[in-house]
């Protein structure tokens, strides 16, 4: 697989292949940050961080145990949220505004133009509020299942198969674009 | 495996997420390597999410690869490239490794020392627990028996030695009510291998001999008190020695004790 050779290359120390690892997930990467932070340069150096961090521990991530998106993603939203409770942070953002990454184009945390806010709202349209929820607790802020559940009032049992008609909506989406 | 179930299941969605534990995680990376289709479905759920996200992020983003190059670069530089070392560093480096392992060698030996300390201190504490119990027990049985002797409704019946153990005497303690008699065997010898003392109840005219038991428990019991029950008109007692399980009548060559309840 070409992604296999890519961070097989990367774990060698190969800065070719971490370009194209810092092209293919940066902006998502910056996405999950500014969900969380709500803030332009507080962002911008988290993912910095971040990618130091997938270049010196590249070889810590085991194949085996899942996507190597996800160790991205467990990466991104752990300095994230270090972050927001870290005191300094806590200290400059009395007023952060909305609680999911849905609220972004409403609550002025974002600069209009300097994110596709066209895009995000062609998501955030077909999208009900259960499913705003749903995707913000579990993709980008790594709930459980269980504590997913609890916060929405929800059966467990049911969180699998909400969520992944969620995912199919916004996948019709993306095709019939 | 029904791989279209599997899909529609949705856990390939929390696979992603990192939602799910290890062992999971494993199996589904197992699953995605036999079953194309089921790597295709991740492929594209990730796709879709790194879409998402990518949203909410600006156009451009080059600039900011160039300052964590920068930093890279600014940190690999300041790895500090070693002088050749005088060899006397080695040496030391080799004689602190020695001494350390020598003490090592001794912390391991004294914390060995000390679990086996701990070891024995507990199964000495553990014994005298069982001793404290134990003692607690006798001493509520000598209440009880206390309290048996001092009982008003309680008839004492002695029972003297006969030809066979002049020596030997006992008692018998018999509430008449509750049909208890306690047997007091203190004076009886030792009964010798393979015999055991058997208590009967009498009735004189005619002599008909009732057993009422075995003192089979005589050697292990310090008290030599024995509790058995009576519910018989008793005019008197007897204590025979007889062949271990005790017989159907009484051996008279070997009764030993005998007594008889005054009215």
């Amino acid at each position: 697989m070409q992604q296999d050779l890519l961070i097989t290359q990367l774990c060698q120390g190969n800065e070719k292949a971490f370009e194209r690892i810092y092209e293919l997930y940066s902006r998502s990467i910056y996405g999950i940050i500014f969900s969380i932070i709500r803030d332009e340069e507080v962002s911008e150096e988290i993912l910095q961080d971040v990618f130091l961090k997938i270049w010196h521990e590249a070889s810590s991530y085991d194949p085996e145990k899942g996507r190597f998106f996800t160790w991205i993603l467990n990466i991104t939203r752990n300095a994230s949220i270090d972050k927001l409770r870290s005191k300094e942070f806590k200290n400059s953002q009395m007023n952060v505004k909305g609680e999911y990454f849905s609220d972004i184009l409403e609550s002025g945390n974002a600069v209009t133009g300097k994110i596709d806010a066209i895009g995000l709202q062609k998501y955030i349209d077909i999208l009900g509020p259960m499913c705003k929820k749903l995707i913000d607790m579990l993709f980008f802020k790594g709930f459980t299942q269980k504590e997913s559940a609890k916060e929405l009032q929800i059966p467990l049992g049911t969180v699998k198969t909400r969520n992944r008609m969620c995912i199919n909506k916004l996948r019709a989406n993306v095709i019939n674009q | 495996m029904n791989t279209e179930e599997y899909i529609a299941s949705g856990i390939l969605e929390l696979y992603v997420y990192g939602a799910l534990t290890d062992a999971e995680n494993r199996e589904i990376t197992r699953n995605l390597k036999q079953y194309p289709e089921i790597r295709t479905e991740v492929e594209e759920i990730e796709k879709v999410l790194i879409d998402l996200s990518g949203t909410m992020a600006p156009e451009d983003l080059e600039h900011l690869l160039q300052a964590i190059k920068t930093k890279l670069a600014r940190r690999s530089a300041a790895i500090p490239v070693h002088a050749k070392r005088s060899p006397w560093l080695a040496y030391t480096g080799w004689a602190a490794s020695v001494v350390l392992l020598i003490g090592l060698f001794l912390l391991f030996n004294q914390n060995s020392d000390l679990k086996n300390t701990l070891n024995d201190t507990k199964n000495k504490n553990i014994q005298l627990e069982i001793e404290i119990a134990d003692t607690r027990n006798e001493v509520e049985r000598t209440k009880t028996l206390l309290d048996v002797m001092r009982d008003p409704h309680m008839l004492k019946i002695p029972l003297e030695g006969q030809q066979a153990a002049p020596e030997a005497y006992a008692a018998i303690y018999w509430d008449k009510e509750n049909h208890v008699a306690y047997v007091d065997a203190k004076g009886l010898p030792e009964p010798p291998e393979g015999m055991v003392y058997q208590i009967w109840s009498l009735k004189m005219d005619p002599l008909t001999p009732t057993s009422i038991g075995l003192l089979d428990k005589f050697a292990s019991d310090d008290n030599k008190m024995f509790e058995l029950r009576n519910a018989n008109a008793s005019e008197g007692f007897g204590i025979t020695l007889e062949p271990e399980g005790g017989s159907k009548t009484p051996t008279m060559e070997r009764l030993y004790t005998l007594g008889v309840v005054s009215s």
